[in-house]
C-alpha cells in the first residue's frame, strides 16, 4: 500500500511546489481576468504548473516532453527568430522611415539597459548574468529570452515573465514617469502629420537594415535576419501566403511552444531564490530608465531641432509594441484631445525593437 | 467653415453627432479605431454640424475630411 503510494505525485509534493502552483494560477488569473499579455502568460502558467508536478519529469533531460520543446526550440535558437519573423510581417515601419529622427528615440531608450546591467554586476550578478537582467529594459520579450538562453538559462524563467510582466505593465508604469518629466505645455506640442512612405521605401527597409546591422553587430543576426525577411514578406506584396502564415499560423505555434518552455523552466528549486526577486526589481529599474531615457533625449533634441519633437513619443522607445505608443496617445490626448501622437510614437516604437536587438548582440558578442 | 480631418488612417467605429446638431469646441464627434486603439475625434470649433462625410465602419485615411463645421 505504501509503496503504491509513493508512486502517485502527491507524496513527493514539496511546499515549493505548491508555491509554483500559487503563481502560475495567479498567471493564468492575470491572464484571464486582467486581460495581462494573455497569449503568454496562459502557457507559461500551465508550463510552470505542469513542471511542478512530481514524478511527470516533463523537464527531465533527453526524455522530457516539455524538455523537449525547450531544448529543441530555445536551446536551439529556433523559437525566438521565428516570433521575430512573425513580429516582422506585423510591423510597419512607416512612421519610422517618414520621421527618421525617432530611431534616435529608440535607441536612447535603451539606455535602461545598460543601467541595469550596471547595476545587476554592483548587485553581485556575473557579467552573462546581468547581461541578460539588463535586457529586460527593451520590454522585449523573444529578446530577453533568446539572450538569456545564451548567457545565463538558469535566470530564463525569471527574465522572461519580468520582460513580460512589464510589458503588460506598461500602461501603469510609464505614465507617472512620462508626468515627472515634462511640463503642460511639452505634453501638448503638436506634431506635423507624417508624409506618406512610398512602397519602393518600405520594401528597401529591410533589406538596407539586415545589410547595414548584421554588418555592424553580427551577434544580432538570427533575430534581425528573421525580423527584416518576416517585414520583406510584409512589404514586398507577392507573397502575402508567407506573411499570412508567419504573422498568423506559425507565430501561434510557436507563441505556445515559448510560452509552455519558458513556464517549464521555473520549477520550484530554479525560481524560488532570492536572485529571482534581484532580476525584477533590476528588470524594472531597466525600465524605467529607458522610459525616462526616451523623453529627456527627445527633450534634449528639441533644443535643436525646429520641428518640435513631442517628449511624450520619446518613452515609445521601450518597444513593447505598440502597447507603449497607445501609452504616448493616451497621455497627449490627456494634455489636448486634438493631438494625435499614435503614429508618431509608432517610429520610436519599432525602432526600440531594433535598438533591443542591437543591444541584445553587443552582450552576446562581449559576453557569449 | 472648420473641416475635421482624420489625424490618421484608421476605421469610424462610431458617429456622435448628427448634420444639424450644435457642437462645442472639443465636443466628441467620431471614434476612430487605429492600432486597435479607439480614439475620440473632437470638434476643433464650435457651431453647427454642417455634413458628416463619413459612417460607422468606413475606413478612412489620413487627412481625409470626416466632419465640416459651420
Amino acid at each position: 500500500m505504501l509503496d503504491m503510494v509513493l508512486t502517485t505525485g502527491v507524496a513527493h509534493l514539496t511546499i515549493g511546489n505548491l508555491v509554483m502552483w500559487l503563481i502560475a494560477f495567479f498567471f493564468i488569473y492575470l491572464a484571464i481576468t486582467k486581460n495581462y499579455e494573455p497569449l503568454l502568460l496562459v502557457p507559461i502558467g500551465f508550463g510552470i504548473l505542469m513542471v511542478n508536478l512530481p514524478l511527470t519529469y516533463l523537464m527531465e533531460e533527453g526524455e522530457g516532453l516539455l524538455w523537449r520543446f525547450y531544448h529543441y526550440g530555445l536551446e536551439w535558437e529556433i523559437i525566438p527568430p521565428l516570433i521575430f519573423l512573425g513580429l516582422g510581417a506585423m510591423t510597419d515601419f512607416g512612421p519610422m522611415i517618414a520621421n527618421p529622427k525617432t530611431l534616435i528615440l529608440g535607441a536612447g531608450a535603451q539606455f535602461g539597459v545598460y543601467v541595469a546591467f550596471f547595476g545587476a554586476l554592483i548587485l553581485g550578478f556575473k557579467i552573462p548574468e546581468a547581461c541578460s537582467i539588463g535586457i529586460i529594459g527593451g520590454a522585449d520579450g523573444p529578446t530577453t529570452i533568446y539572450t538569456t538562453v545564451h548567457l545565463a538559462p538558469h535566470l530564463l524563467g525569471a527574465t522572461a515573465v519580468a520582460a513580460y510582466s512589464y510589458m503588460s505593465l506598461v500602461p501603469i508604469i510609464q505614465p507617472p514617469i512620462m508626468r515627472l518629466l515634462t511640463t503642460e505645455k511639452e505634453r501638448k506640442i503638436k506634431m506635423r502629420q507624417l508624409r506618406p512612405v512610398s512602397k519602393r521605401e518600405k520594401i528597401l527597409f529591410p533589406l538596407v537594415t539586415v545589410l547595414v546591422i548584421c554588418l555592424i553587430v553580427p551577434a544580432s543576426a538570427p533575430l534581425m535576419a528573421m525580423f527584416m525577411l518576416g517585414n520583406l514578406f510584409k512589404e514586398c506584396g507577392v507573397v502575402k501566403r508567407l506573411s499570412d502564415a508567419a504573422s498568423n499560423e506559425l507565430m501561434n505555434i510557436v507563441t505556445i511552444l515559448l510560452g509552455v518552455s519558458v513556464g517549464a523552466t521555473m520549477s520550484a528549486e530554479r525560481f524560488l531564490k532570492w536572485e529571482v526577486i534581484f532580476v525584477f526589481i533590476m528588470g524594472l529599474v531597466a525600465f524605467a530608465f529607458s522610459t525616462a531615457a526616451g523623453i529627456v533625449l527627445a527633450k534634449f533634441m528639441n533644443l535643436f531641432t525646429k520641428e518640435k519633437i513631442n517628449p511624450l513619443i520619446g518613452s515609445a522607445g521601450v518597444s513593447a509594441v505598440p502597447m507603449a505608443a497607445r501609452v504616448s496617445q493616451v497621455m497627449g490626448s490627456k494634455a489636448d484631445p486634438k493631438n494625435f501622437l499614435l503614429m508618431h510614437a509608432m517610429g520610436p516604437n519599432v525602432a526600440g525593437v531594433i535598438g533591443t536587438v542591437v543591444a541584445a548582440g553587443v552582450f552576446l558578442a562581449l559576453a557569449g | 467653415m472648420t473641416e475635421v480631418t482624420a489625424p490618421m488612417a484608421g476605421k469610424i467605429m462610431d458617429v456622435k453627432v448628427e448634420v444639424g446638431d450644435t457642437v462645442n469646441e472639443d465636443d466628441e464627434l467620431l471614434i476612430l479605431e487605429a492600432m486597435k486603439m479607439e480614439m475620440p475625434i473632437v470638434a476643433t470649433a464650435s457651431g453647427k454640424v454642417k455634413e458628416i462625410k463619413c459612417k460607422k465602419g468606413d475606413a478612412v485615411g489620413a487627412d481625409d475630411v470626416l466632419v465640416v463645421i459651420e
